[in-house]
Formats: C-alpha cells, structure tokens, sequence
C-alpha cells in the first residue's frame, strides 16, 4: 500500500468516525437520567419554568428531529449557541481550545524528548544502576494522582517558594512570556503523568528490539553500542514510540479536568464537564467531537510516522 | 399611609445622600479609617462555566454572578450590611392602603455607562422581563404574586400586589431585579452601577473600571474591578496567600485556622440567612406520622452537627427557617437533643424499618458527612435511617421535594414573609415537607399587610412555633459565610444576605 493510499483510507476511517461519535454523544445525552429542563433550572424550578425552558430548548421535538437540525446547521458552519448562557459555541471553543492545545504542547515539548531520551538510556544501561533509578523513578510519578502532583507543586513553588503564580488563568491579551510562565506548573504536572509512560514504552520497545538477532550482527560486526540503539534499534522501535506518544498528546488535549480545575486553567475539560452535568448539548457535541477528532488524528499520523520509519509497514508482503 | 412612616418604622427617616450614608454604614465602619481613592480590587470568586449577564437567564445564579451583578448594575432598593432595606435607584416609596399598591420614585440625574438617562420605563422593561410570555428567569416565582408594574410618570412606577405585601421593596433588592436599559436584550452589562464592563470572560475572569458619574457619593473607592473564577477551594485560599487576590468567598471552615495564622490576612465571617435541612413529607409515609416527625428533630444533636460539620462557624437551627439576623426571628426555646423523648415519640410512633436518607454533594460539600451523623444520632433511639448518597447533577429536579426524606439546603430569603411563603405555606412553590396547615397559612397572610409592626412579629412567631413543632423540616443549622481577605482591605465587608458584603464588594471596600 502507498503511503497516500494508506493517508485516504484512514482519513475515510476517522470522519466515519466521528459521525459515529457524534450519533452517540447525542445519544448518550438523551440517557442521563432527568429532564435537562429541571437540571438547569435546579433550586429555582417551578412548572412554568419548566414549560418554558422545555420550549426554548425544544425538547418538546423527537430526538432524531433535533439531532438531523444540529447536523444541517453545523454543516454550514453554525455550532449553535450554549442553551446556558446564550453565547455562541463557536468562539468560546476557540478560545478554550487554543489554550488546551498550548498547555499539551507545552507539555509535551518539555517532556517527550526528555522521556525518550531516558528511556533509551534506560534501554542501554538494562538492569544497571541508572536503569533502576530512572525506572523508579518513572514509577513514582507515575503513581501519584495529577491532583496530589498539582497541589504539591502549588505549594513548594508557588507558595513557598514564589517562583510561579498560584493561578494559571491565562488571557488572551496575554504575552508569550507570562503565559509560559503561567502556564509552567500545569505543564510540569502533565509531564510527570505522560512523561513515564512515554519512557517505559521506550525502553521496553528498544529493549525487545536489543534482543533480536540483527542487533547480534550488528554486534559481531564491531558496531558501537549507541551506533546499535541509535541506527538499527530505534528506528525500529519508532512504531510503538509514535503510538505512545499520540496517545499521550490525546490525553493531554482530552483528559487534563483536574489540572485545569487545581491550576484554575481555562480549557477544554472543564467546560465539557461541567456542559454534561446541565446538559448543554451544542457544547457537548463540538468538545466531543474535538476531543474524537484529536484522538484519530494523532492516531492516524502516529500511523504515517511509523510507516515513514519502516518501509516494511509500507510494504507488506 | 404614606412611604416615609412605613419605612420610618425600619428606623430610616432620611433619604438625602448624607442621611442614606449615616443610616447605611453600621459603627464599625465608620470607625475605621476613611476610605482611600484608586487601585485595582482583586477577587477570586465561585463561578460557572458557563456564566452569563442575562438576568433572566435560569443559571443566573452563582456568586460571580452576583458579585459581577452589583458590580454593574443597581437594583431599586439595597440592602445595607445591617440586612436593611434602604433606597437606591429609587429615592422613596410609599405604600397604598392594605399594602397592595406600592409607588416607588425613581432617583432623577441617574445615567446608564452609556450616558442615556435611567427613568420609569428602563425600570418597567427590567421588571416585566421577568415574569414575560415564556419567561425562564429564576425570579419568576418571585413576582408570583404581583398583579402589575406599571410606569406612572417619567421618574416614578407602580407596582400591584395580589393581596398585598409589606415586603416589596425588600423584593426589588433581589439581584435579578437590575436595571437596565429599555429594551435592551444584548446582555452586555450596561447599567447604571458603579463600575463599566470592560472584559467578559463567561467563567474565567471579569474586569470592570470605574464608572466616572457614578451617582452615589461616598461608594466605588478602587479605580479597577478584576474578578476571577476560581472554582477549587485550595486554589482560592492558596492564590490568596500567595497575594494574587484580596478577598476570595467561601473559605473552607477547615481552613479559616490557617488564613487567621497569616499576619496579612483574616476571616470575614458573617452570620447568615442560609441553612441546612433535612425534609420529612407530611403528606406521605413514614412522615406522615408527627410522632416520627418529632422523635427525628429531638434525636438529633445538633451541636455536634454544628462543631463537626461546620467547625462551628454558624448557628443552632430550632426547625424553622428564620435566621436570628432577620427582623421578625422568634425568640423560641432552643431545640435540644433530648433522647428519652424522642425516644417516647418514636415508640409512640410505633415505626419500626429503615428509612432511606436521599442527599447528595448537590446540596453542600459535606452533606454526606452530615447525614452519616445523623444517621448515626438517630440510631441510639433505635431509628434506623439509610444514607443513600445521589449523583449532583439532577438531584434538585429529580430527588429534591419528591423523596420522602430528604436533604436540602437554602441561601434564605431576604424577609421573613418571603423565606415562610416560599417554602412552607400549603401553596408555596417549593413546599418542603408538603406541609398544609390552614393557621400558618391564615397567620402568613395576615402578617403579610399588618402594619402594626409588634403585631406582625407576633404572627410571625406563632407560625415560626407551628412549623417547629409540627412541620415538615427538621432544621439543624445555619452556616454563616466566610470571606477570606487581606487585613487592609478596608470598609464594612460583611452582609447578612449574601456572602462578599452581600454582593457589593466592589463598592463598598477600599485598598489600604
């Protein structure tokens, strides 16, 4: 298979996808139990409200009606309005976009070479010293909640010390300066989370190639040790690493609710969340789908990345 | 009867500028330094994500609403931080016979940010609005009872009871009831308060500076408004150790120890109108019998509640909703736990079973921990109670007023009229413990247009005594709250209606 052939039929793959993703989010809304109605109005519900906000928000239609209308207008353009407050989905997204994406790529620029770094190390040095202390290391933080990293990075650096501000809500006036400094704390907490993981996958790939025979040939041949890893066993191990890291780069765009509510950061998660809880269905659609998006784009280039790396995925037999 | 005896009775005979300000500021502002002019007022505040300025809005609701609310915008009247009313847009109001007409007059010279003038018909849109064709507005019970607003003159409107009220103006203190331009839908924030819109950033941040004409002398000190969000309460006490705010609300009771230790920093504690309550349907089983009723309210300690659940930061509730800080609170003997008769009254009552507790973290952070504990109280006379624990989202539509038994919670009403009508009366909207009493409801009425203001006290403490001995609801506690502020952020910041010197932080304090 070609490399654009094989580009065409993911992409065909990733928007079937989504309208998968779509039909369910909408559907799975429809589940939460209670009537989204009462949900909104909360400790202020009484029936004429309920009348009125069932109107407005047209649940009096059939879902499929209401679904089909979504998909006509956010066809052409228009993602609606958030039946909370009234506001056009389209830029509040944007916005809160613009800084989940900042935040994941500033943390995955600070920590993705980092950990395949020491995870090729790790694979070098096997069951030595440094390899121990880098595994256990990666451990630890790999353990510790993102909240528990959070607030003992709130506390050391911001309180203690006052390197860095307590609240990271970055504006968009804001310089690059300020926002990385801003912006500092949460990217370290989601390195700690996605950092060590990148770095076993790393080492574990590198290690199961170290072990095949080419890489005896290569040894016999008198090639040196960081010749073997860096030219015969890594570019191998490209395959894994890339799916690793797309999915870490897809957890940090999607799953990062807790570091944005502990560093009062102004993304995504949050306001998928908390869109859920009241059911505000045009907020719920666009993040989901954002969010279902990211996951088959980067799983559709760690696809490409790895092909580019081993013409054997080029070329199957 | 004319407006000024009506209001002279709440002990205002003044409505000139220095009057409303010598009346307004309670001793202990005016002992304190005098205000200082300018800088920037940081606040970090609970909010939503999806906030919004549109008063009718249904989720107009969370403190930075609220706070963004007085911070923009006026209301009629303002509550002063005694819980008083006293006049704001409008200068004066005068009450018809039997209280069913009310007439108040509107301040002339009062401009919105935009420099168009405020008169009777801006006050009438930003009224009607509420209670329009297809109105979702979370004040639509409120002006259940209203017949008309109507405009009279160009700085003067009126507005109709059903049956008359004596607690209009405390009505038109509510903080959907702004006032905004006539026909003005944008949502944008304009208003004739003391600050102008700047940056809107709906659950992220708000930025307002000062509005130059401001008409009220002796208000809005700091030049600039910044609020922020900040929904996580670690991160709010913490941004306001580490300086980045001056005042933050809802302190955590656990941590008000450690803002105190601070030497820069200390509590604002204000005892409220709001409380906790656990709701028994009347109308239903098991309930349905007072003995059960009774054997519940007197098993229950409600000290241990208060030291426990709220490290003591509130007071002892006495089963009915009347916080002590509102005018009319009666003065009756405080419910104690008592275990031989409540005892007595459960057997009486003849139950045996268990009876599932619904509550929720819908209803407060610790509603959990508190129904474990009562759980817990009410099994020493053998009451044998279940907690069963609901998801937030959904408990106010789906569990709220519809189980049995049930957990609730209140922020309290501004009057003692509008706190019973709401809740307790045989027609009320949200009727708690599907309580009917014909008395209670004869004496609410009564009181409701009885001048007499000793006599209206007495009516109100006979059906404060109904609701405690008889009604729906036991009523452990109510919660003070607590601000967590700089020591030199100056002026009067405590309020007995609302948190953040009853919304109006803005205006009212100073940088020292």
């Amino acid at each position: 298979m070609t490399l654009s052939r094989l580009i065409a039929r993911r992409t065909i793959e990733g928007i079937a996808t989504l309208a998968v993703i779509a039909v369910l989010l909408f559907g799975g809304v429809e589940l939460i139990p209670g009537d989204p109605a009462r949900t909104i109005l909360g400790q202020s519900v009484t029936e004429e409200a309920v009348r009125n906000l069932r109107v407005a928000l047209r649940l009096d239609q059939p879902v499929h009606e209401r679904f089909l209308s979504w998909v006509e207008a956010a066809a052409q353009g228009d993602l609606g309005t958030s039946i909370l407050n009234g506001r056009p989905v389209a830029p509040d997204f944007a916005w809160r976009a613009k800084n989940t994406l900042f935040l994941a790529g500033y943390a995955a620029a600070m920590s993705i070479p980092l950990s395949i770094m020491l995870g090729l190390l790790a694979a070098l040095y096997r069951d030595r010293l440094l390899d121990r202390a880098i595994s256990l290391g990666s451990l630890a933080t790999i353990s510790f909640p993102e909240f528990f990293v959070g607030y003992v990075l709130l506390t050391v650096f911001a309180l203690n010390l006052g390197w860095f501000p307590v609240l990271s809500s970055v504006t968009p006036e804001m310089g690059l300066a300020e926002r990385l400094s801003r912006c500092f704390l949460p990217a370290v907490t989601l390195s700690c989370l996605i950092g060590a993981y990148v770095l076993r996958i790393t080492r574990a790939a590198v290690v199961s190639i170290l072990s095949r025979p080419y890489i005896e040939m290569a040894e016999l041949k008198g090639a040196s040790r960081t010749a073997i890893v860096l030219r015969h066993a890594l570019v191998n191990a490209v395959g894994p690493i890339a799916n690793v890291v797309a999915l870490a780069l897809a957890y940090m765009v999607v799953g990062i609710v807790v570091t944005e509510v502990v560093f009062t950061y102004p993304g995504l998660g949050q306001w998928m969340v908390d869109s859920v809880a009241k059911h505000d269905m045009n907020v719920i659609l666009v993040c989901g789908l954002a969010f279902g998006a990211t996951y088959v784009g980067l799983n559709v280039l760690a696809d490409i990345a790895a092909a580019l790396a081993s013409p054997r995925l080029r070329h199957p037999r | 009867m004319t407006g000024f005896e009506a209001f002279g009775r709440r002990g205002l005979f003044g409505v000139g500028a220095a009057g409303l300000l010598a009346a307004g500021l309670p001793a202990t502002a005016r002992a304190q330094a005098t205000p200082k002019r300018g800088g920037k007022l940081r606040i970090g505040i609970v909010g939503q994500t999806a906030n919004t300025l549109d008063h009718t809005s249904p989720i107009f609701a969370s403190p930075n609403e609220r706070v963004v609310n007085y911070t923009l915008f006026n209301t009629l009247v303002e509550i002063d931080p005694t819980g008083k009313a006293i006049p704001e847009l409008a200068e004066s109001w005068e009450i018809g016979p039997g209280a069913k007409r009310w007439v108040f007059n509107l301040r002339k010279g009062v401009t919105f940010h935009n420099g168009k003038e405020m008169t009777a018909d801006d006050v009438v849109f930003s009224l009607r609005r509420h209670n329009a064709e297809g109105s979702k507005s979370g004040a639509l019970a409120l002006m259940r009872d209203l017949e008309a607003i109507n405009k009279t003159d160009k700085y003067q409107i009126e507005i109709i009871h059903k049956t008359g009220s004596l607690d209009i103006h405390y009505l038109m203190s509510d903080y959907h009831f702004a006032i905004v331009p006539d026909g003005d839908n944008s949502h944008k924030g304009m208003g004739t308060g003391p600050y102008v819109l700047q940056t809107w950033e709906p659950g992220v941040r708000f930025r307002g500076t000062r509005n130059a004409n401001y008409w009220k002398s002796g208000r809005a000190h700091v030049d600039e408004v910044e609020i922020t969000v900040v929904n996580d309460d670690a991160a709010r006490v913490s941004a306001l150790r580490a300086g980045e705010v001056d005042i933050i609300n809802r302190l955590d009771p656990r941590t008000v120890r450690l803002v105190e230790a601070a030497a820069d920093l200390k509590a604002n504690i204000a005892k409220g109108y709001g409380f906790y309550t656990v709701n028994m349907r009347t109308d239903i089983a098991p309930f349905n019998n007072p003995d059960l009723r009774m054997a519940f309210k007197l098993a229950t300690n409600r000290k241990e509640l208060l030291d426990r659940i709220l490290r003591g930061y509130g007071s002892l509730g006495n089963d009915h909703p009347i916080a002590e800080a509102l005018p009319f609170h009666a003065s009756l003997p405080q419910r104690e736990m008592d275990l031989d008769k409540a005892r007595f009254h459960f057997q009486k009552s003849g139950f045996s079973g268990t009876i599932p507790l619904h509550t929720s973290t819908a209803v407060f952070s610790s509603a959990i921990d508190m129904a474990v504990l009562m759980q817990a109280q009410a099994q020493k006379i053998g009451m044998n109670i279940s907690v069963e624990r609901q998801p937030p989202d959904g408990y106010w539509g789906n569990i709220w007023l519809k189980e049995p038994f049930h957990m609730s919670y209140w922020t309290g009403r501004i009057t003692t009229d509008i706190m019973l009508s709401t809740g307790y009366a045989s027609n009320s909207v949200w009727n708690e413990g599907h309580w009917k009493n014909p008395r209670f409801d004869e004496l609410l009425v009564r009181a409701r247009t009885e001048f007499d203001e000793a006599k209206r006290a007495a009516l109100y403490a006979e059906c404060q005594s109904l609701l405690r001995d008889d009604g729906g609801v036991m009523i452990p506690l109510f919660n003070s709250f607590i601000d967590g502020a700089k020591k030199s952020l100056g002026g009067d910041l405590t309020a007995p209606n609302m948190e953040m010197a009853g919304g109006r932080i803005a205006e009212r304090c100073w940088l020292g």
